[in-house]
């Protein structure tokens, strides 16, 4: 499975992302800077966590403009997968890759805790190593994570399996609208999801609970 | 020309610093405030000197980078 992150000034998650994909996967990923135009030839690009741009204007707007993305786009547009985690799930929405926007959250403070996540959708590239139901252990580390989108989209998500990965057990750190924590696009080869899985899969985080889900990208590819 | 650009939530979406903000003034005496609502103000001066041409340079701005229509309304004000 070839992959690339995608580097933007203020991201800081990117060597958790290369550490998690090239020890679960066993390839290393290309590092791949905001400025280039075209995307090297992979399977998956990634989008990490972090702070683009100091989240100056809104959280992912500049970035989202960046000259990568428009490549991106277009090439998620023929079937690129594109995992966007935290920073990164932001900057796909404010680049149209997937509905609705992330807003402050609910009590306005930054949350950097464990929370719980119950996998909705295991038939996705991201998922499928794990059981649909299945509740994972997972850090969050955000101040605008509170999911949102008009009630038609909602209804969109929800019928068609889009919504990945709900908070559970009343663990919803953020107030996201219907305890969505991460979703998908209409072809499935574009996931965005707030907490960060690339920090809970070696025995030093904690837990491995989300190991699973980088194994699934073997699978998928 | 100078153009002035205000961002607001759209109505329906929740603003929690607007609450707080309306919880603080509260907490100071203010009374009878129904409710408050933040936002943003962006100034900009353009080299364009025809009004059609600036109104339609911003409105393009705004929908391309400056406001988020998903959550957002803007209004645009030449001078």
């Amino acid at each position: 499975m070839k992959s690339a992150i995608i580097l933007f000034p203020g991201i800081n998650r990117e060597c958790d992302m290369q550490r998690a994909l090239t020890t679960v996967t066993g390839s290393a990923p290309l590092m791949v800077w905001h400025g280039e135009s075209a995307l090297p030839k992979v399977d998956l690009a990634v989008i990490p966590g972090g702070f683009s741009y100091g989240d100056y204007l809104r959280c992912g707007a500049i970035a989202a403009r960046s000259p990568i993305m428009a490549d991106i786009r277009a090439k998620a547009a023929k079937g690129l997968k594109v995992l966007g985690v935290c920073n990164g799930f932001q900057i796909l929405t404010e680049s149209g890759l997937l509905p609705g926007a992330l807003l402050r959250n609910s009590e306005l403070r930054f949350v950097c805790r464990q929370v719980k996540l119950t996998v909705e959708n295991n038939e996705t590239f991201f998922t499928n190593k794990l059981a649909k139901g299945q509740v994972l252990r997972c850090p969050v580390a955000h101040g605008e994570g509170n999911y949102i989108a008009d009630e038609p989209t909602i209804r969109r998500l929800e019928e068609n399996g889009r919504v990945v990965f709900r908070y559970a057990e009343e663990t919803n750190p953020n107030g996201a609208i219907s305890n969505i924590a991460g979703i998908m696009n209409e072809a499935g080869n574009v996931i965005g999801l707030m907490p960060h899985p690339e920090n809970m899969i070696e025995p030093l985080h904690g837990a491995t609970d989300c190991r699973p889900l980088f194994e699934s990208l073997k699978v998928a590819a | 020309m100078k153009a002035k650009i205000t961002i607001t939530l759209k109505k329906g979406i929740l603003d929690p610093q607007g609450k707080a903000i309306e919880g603080a003034l509260g907490a100071l005496g203010f009374s009878g405030i129904e409710s408050v609502r933040q936002g943003k103000y962006i100034e900009l001066e353009l080299a364009e000197s025809d009004h059609d041409k600036a109104q339609s340079a911003l409105r393009a701005m705004c929908e391309k980078l400056l406001a988020n229509t998903v959550i957002e309304n803007y209004a645009i004000e030449l001078a």
